[in-house]
């Protein structure tokens, strides 16, 4: 009797120390320190290392798995974290929600190594590009299996073929699922149209029973490990994807996707802005640019980079620097305010809930 | 005089749980109730309380308690014989036992739960092996018995522990008494037996029940996005659509749920003693 107590209580007790023992103790105002929030899987870890070395300030650095955990944590408060590096449409909401601190470019005089391509896409979401410097960008399509998908892929229509029941992997995360019906529909991501959205729910229902998953990290390993035939991911893990199982291809579907870009930008009240703005500018030089491009191997939209550091090979990639003029209906996310969010995510619960 | 002193000492040991109960049990509650009874606009309402009658809550609601409710019996029939087995053994082998229950307990439950994602899938252990003796793959994962099964590997040690204390305190001469007076083992189980240890069942019944009718984990990790529980609304609501108010209104319904289950097991449970911690 007492041992089986003892041992629960011994149980428990690990249980909740795992738990608690998360946090970390550095003193948010202490000068040499500068706080990072960033995507999960998205620096190379050594450009920590020699951003410490350079300028002698302390990284803490956190990652986050969508923008939607992110915005509500720094929404509680701004000044925990200095630099944040969010997607276009939710720096776009932050900008509404004062968020941001204004960039000083003369502290960044490495930022006219991002091609100019990328401040225009820019100007859709940071009007002026006051607020946020391009960190990388990409498109949203199909990854497939080339021996098992016998027809060519082109297109959406490719997710809703009998043929590959539970073999198709979605994307979790709700505009990104939405990407697809919509543009499939021939209308525009950024809808607000009940009808519209109703039109994209009923197809996604039916879609629903034809679906393994909707996943949003783990569309890369199910694709590489064969465990789905064909996947809606972004461009730049569907690079890692073929990079790591040859049987893979990528393709930007022809009735048109979105393209993101996500940039870093400094939280409003950011106590250490001096030292956000040289991560920033560390993050622009070429050779910083070109570590982190291997590392995450996603589109740079740095030219320096491109033109100094990559060799003709990388730069010959199709997937990762695809002639985007050649596609039509390359669209921006724009926020669509509370309004629109909640009605996104009503008709995402609806078709959660089918079943 | 002097035993008050010595109340009020021992009271003072209770400090730092009360200091704890306060902080992480009675005002987050409080804030629930605050947030779930108040409209964005500050005002009081009983909108996101109700808003648990929209079709896609409602089943969402009604998924939970049948997974929960599935995994509870589940949970039983396999405690139970366990149980009653584990009693009648040497304290050597009993502790031995219950030991081998308790060790995937120090393991993070994430952990495991991750571990039967890759077990279960297509491709996974359970089908790789089936597929080398020459048997077809199974469709396990992302369905909603792949949920009750991940629940039932999680939550079943909360189910034997209460009720192996139960069997253990019933006195070994009430069911010598029972044999005496003629009652066969069947018969000894039933009228002896299982009265004496209802307290550790509905105490088992509701440490797996509401833990499953909450749970929100392990049917995102098992049940691949397409099985939404109500615990995935509350989640999904704070974290992607940041409805504080929305996602405490529904969790007063949850809430609600709980506080039956506790008055209806305080009923079965008058003497107190089936408690398990």
């Amino acid at each position: 009797m007492k041992s089986v107590k003892s041992l629960l209580i011994l149980g428990l007790t690990l249980l909740g120390a795992g738990t608690l023992l998360t946090g970390c103790g550095v003193d948010p105002s202490a000068e040499d320190v500068l706080f990072v929030y960033n995507a999960g899987e998205y620096l190379d870890p050594d450009v920590i290392d020699l951003f410490e070395e350079e300028t002698g300030i302390k990284v803490v650095y956190d990652e986050f798995e969508t923008n939607e955990i992110m915005f509500p944590k720094v929404d509680a408060d701004p000044t925990q974290y200095d630099v944040i590096c969010p997607s276009d449409y939710m720096i776009e909401r932050m900008l509404q929600n004062d968020m941001l601190e204004p960039l000083n470019y003369d502290l960044l005089p490495h930022a006219i190594n991002i091609d100019e391509t990328y401040y225009e896409k820019s100007n859709a979401f940071d009007p002026g590009n006051k607020y946020a410097i391009p960190y990388f960008w990409g498109t949203v399509g199909i990854l497939y299996n080339t021996e098992a998908v016998e027809e060519e892929v082109t297109g959406w229509d490719v997710l809703w073929n009998e043929k590959y029941k539970d073999e198709i992997l979605m994307q979790d995360s709700i505009r990104d699922l939405y990407i697809v019906p919509l543009k499939k529909l021939g209308y525009s991501l950024n809808s607000m149209n009940e009808n519209e959205l109703k039109e994209a729910t009923d197809l996604l229902i039916q879609q629903k029973p034809l679906v393994q998953a909707y996943v949003v990290d783990e569309v890369r390993d199910k694709m590489i490990g064969d465990e789905a035939l064909i996947g809606v991911i972004y461009s730049g893990e569907a690079e890692i994807c073929i990079e790591a199982n040859e049987k893979l291809d990528y393709v930007i579907p022809e009735e048109g996707t979105n393209i993101w870009i996500d940039a870093w930008v400094i939280s409003q009240g950011s106590r250490h802005k001096e030292a956000a703005h040289q991560w920033i500018d560390f993050l622009c030089r070429a050779d910083i640019a070109a570590m982190n491009f291997r590392y995450v191997y996603y589109s740079t939209p740095n030219r320096a980079c491109m033109e100094e550091e990559l060799d003709e090979e990388e730069l010959e990639n199709e997937i990762l620097f695809p002639d985007i003029d050649q596609y039509e209906n390359l669209e921006t996310f724009h926020y669509l305010g509370k309004e629109g969010d909640r009605m996104y995510f009503d008709y995402w619960k609806e078709l959660k809930s089918v079943y | 005089m002097k035993n008050n002193r010595r109340a009020n000492s021992f009271a003072l040991f209770g400090m730092p749980y009360y200091f704890w109960a306060i902080a992480f049990i009675i005002i987050p509650l409080l804030l629930v109730l605050y947030y779930g009874l108040t409209s964005e606009a500050g005002t009081i309402s009983l909108e996101n309380v109700f808003a648990i009658a929209r079709p896609a809550h409602a089943k969402a609601l009604f998924l939970s308690v049948l997974l929960s409710v599935g995994c509870t019996v589940v949970c039983l029939l396999l405690a139970y014989p366990l149980c009653l087995i584990m009693v009648n053994r040497q304290k050597a082998q009993n502790s031995f036992l219950l030991f081998m229950l308790i060790i995937p307990m120090w393991m993070n439950f994430m952990l495991r739960t991750y571990a039967w994602q890759s077990l279960l899938e297509k491709h996974g252990v359970l089908n790789t092996f089936l597929n080398t003796i020459g048997l077809p793959s199974l469709h396990l994962i992302n369905t909603p018995g792949a949920i009750i099964f991940g629940m039932v590997y999680d939550f079943l040690p909360f189910m034997i522990l209460p009720i192996y204390n139960a069997l253990q305190k019933i006195d070994p001469n009430l069911i010598h008494a029972a044999h005496d007076l003629g009652a066969g083992f069947w018969q000894t189980l039933w009228k002896v037996i299982l009265p004496l240890s209802m307290p550790g069942i509905i105490s088992g019944i509701t440490m797996v029940f509401v833990p499953g009718l909450t749970t929100f984990v392990i049917s995102a990790l098992l049940g691949g996005g397409k099985v939404l529980l109500i615990g995935n609304v509350i989640e999904q609501e704070f974290t992607q659509a940041y409805d504080w108010h929305l996602g405490s209104g529904l969790s007063l319904v949850l809430l609600l749920f709980i506080v039956i289950n506790m008055i209806l097991s305080s009923v079965f449970d008058r003497e107190g003693n089936g408690g398990l911690l």
